[in-house]
């Protein structure tokens, strides 16, 4: 019960972001919305009603990291789009090792000091 | 360039693509659940921020990019690949946004979770269009080549595409985007 109202607080949440960056122009403009805090404002808030204050601000530190790993990850498919003329779809599913390579290192240099 | 709002554009889509992006939505909310019971809320953030969207989100532009194209006789793949590029580009630039969004929020949920959510979402859209912002007028005045050359198309190569707005573009100072 607790993940099928995840998944449905998720899936609104992502398409009223979605359904605004469908709306914007220029399409950089609109391309912020790719990085939506849609996810996380349905997780934390989940997050918080459900743990506490305190597991949220944990979840929200590590987002963080995340977020240094999604810059590294879109900067990778501008890469592959442009410089090696990759199709969409393939290079935004391989530049997710790249994504998971740089959260998981910041977590292990960075998050468990902090 | 003016941010403009276009409703037309949602006429482009089919209903499955949002069906689409509603499934990959939540299904990468319930995923992120699952992590953080398994692994722990360190871990478990670092989700919350899993480009699951994005790859939906510019297969779906490329292929509305090239659909265009082709409408006009035109291949339009190298079109639907900059389009895609240009979303990217402002995936990273939200990505900064995204990190003040989370700064905020550790910094606030202690105190007032209330404020912290609505601070977050502020520090987001205000981080995000400051540096897309800059981001626009570094690249019309060649100040910087971090993305020029990465993630957009040069000036050359825009003036070739969009002979109509060279004017507009030498007048205003500000470079096509597709």
């Amino acid at each position: 019960m607790e993940y099928l109202a995840r998944f449905l607080i998720g899936g609104l949440a992502v398409s009223a972001f979605a359904l605004l960056g469908d709306m914007l122009r220029p399409k950089s403009f609109a391309g912020l919305f790719g990085a939506a805090p849609s996810v996380a404002l349905a997780t934390l808030a989940i997050a918080l009603l459900q743990h506490g204050s305190s597991y949220a601000v944990a979840q929200s530190q590590a987002t963080m990291w995340g977020a240094i790993a999604l810059f590294v990850y879109s900067i990778a498919v501008c890469q592959l789009l442009i410089r090696r003329r990759w199709n969409a779809l393939p290079a935004t599913v391989i530049a997710l090792v790249v994504w998971l390579s740089a959260a998981l290192c910041l977590h292990l240099l960075l998050g468990a000091s902090a | 360039m003016i941010v403009k709002i276009s409703l037309s554009s949602l006429k482009e889509g089919h209903w499955y693509e949002y069906l689409v992006r509603f499934v990959l939505g939540g299904a990468a909310t319930a995923f992120t659940g699952m992590i953080s019971s398994r692994f722990g809320p360190s871990v478990g953030g670092l989700f919350l921020a899993l480009p699951a969207i994005f790859c939906a989100s510019a297969t779906l532009l490329q292929r509305h990019e090239e659909r265009r194209k082709r409408e006009a006789g035109l291949r339009g793949q190298r079109r639907g690949q900059q389009a895609a590029a240009l979303d990217a580009a402002g995936a990273a630039l939200g990505s900064i946004g995204l990190l003040g969004f989370a700064l905020a929020f550790t910094l606030l949920a202690e105190r007032h979770a209330p404020m912290a959510f609505a601070a977050a979402v502020g520090a987001w859209a205000i981080i995000s269009i400051a540096a897309w912002s800059v981001w626009r007028r570094t690249r019309v005045s060649g100040r910087t080549r971090i993305f020029r050359h990465s993630c957009a198309p040069s000036a050359k190569d825009a003036q070739r595409r969009f002979p109509n707005e060279q004017a507009a573009t030498k007048s205003s100072g500000h470079s096509a985007d597709p």
